[in-house]
């Protein structure tokens, strides 16, 4: 990799415009999401009418534990269940 | 100039569950994943959203199985691209698309998104306030004017300022071709 010449370095920072704020945001939450992720399932193993609440809606039962609905925790839960 | 930070020691900052690191991780490499989504794969947005997290959420749960903390950007772009190509495929099951990139195609976009981070590498270590103008020019497609009000300068003054410091820039790129490194 030689020959940068300033057009070029420009032309090249061009191609890295900032991702959506939301989605840095949210992928930088992932250490949260992954310890909040962590209880739900400890208390899906051990409480059976929990379980059952997520079966029924998701979200809902998510958001009634009190912890945000995150893609990344949906996404993660739906598959664990499907799982069982 | 900026004290720059390697991929591997960031990796590794990670891996040892230092506060912070993975934030620093994910505002690394949030430009690189999105670009590959975006340019290299023409996902339409809330695609490209998708595909995004899921890159990220990977990466968080499969840090500990990268063989060489050197090797993360490639581990990345690997990632991003089978995830992408996933979802090409799942989209073309609903609605076939004869305008999905080839993977000649993919394979030259990757190639200059990787000259791109490397610039983007030296932006980092000539730091600011050079970072920040060039970033609001060239990423942020922000005017002269803009620019001079955000950062209360002359806009008279900042196709000059633009100008010193890709200059910077340029000499940063020579010094890591000699194999210098970062100063």
């Amino acid at each position: 990799m030689n020959g940068f010449d300033e057009e070029r370095i420009g032309r090249l920072l061009r191609l890295l415009p900032p991702a959506p704020e939301g989605w840095v945001r949210a992928a930088q939450e992932l250490p949260a999401a992954r310890a909040a992720l962590d209880e739900l399932v400890t208390r899906a193993e051990q409480d059976a009418a929990f379980r059952l609440q997520l079966q029924a809606d998701l979200e809902r039962a998510v958001a009634a534990a009190g912890y945000e609905p995150s893609p990344f925790i949906v996404s993660r839960l739906r598959q664990l269940l499907e799982a069982v | 100039m900026a004290v720059e930070q390697t991929d591997a020691q960031l990796v590794s900052r990670c891996r040892a569950g230092d506060p912070g690191a993975w934030n620093e991780f994910v505002e690394r490499f949030s430009r690189y994943v999105y670009a590959i989504c975006s340019r290299g794969f023409r996902l339409a947005q809330h695609d490209a959203e998708d595909v995004f997290q899921e890159v990220f959420a990977r990466a968080y749960e499969r840090l500990s199985e990268l063989r060489s903390d050197d090797a993360v950007r490639p581990w990345l772009a690997q990632l991003t691209r089978r995830l992408c190509i996933d979802r090409l495929r799942l989209n073309a099951r609903d609605t076939p698309s004869e305008t999905d990139p080839d993977e000649g195609e993919v394979d030259d976009v990757l190639a200059t998104l990787d000259e791109a981070m490397s610039v983007r590498a030296a932006l980092d270590s000539v730091g600011d306030p050079c970072r920040d103008i060039l970033d609001r020019f060239f990423c942020q497609d922000e005017s002269y004017r803009t620019i001079g009000e955000s950062l209360e300068i002359p806009s008279g003054t900042i196709a000059s300022r633009i100008s010193r410091c890709l200059e910077k820039v340029r000499v940063e790129l020579d010094g890591r071709e000699q194999g210098s490194g970062p100063s």
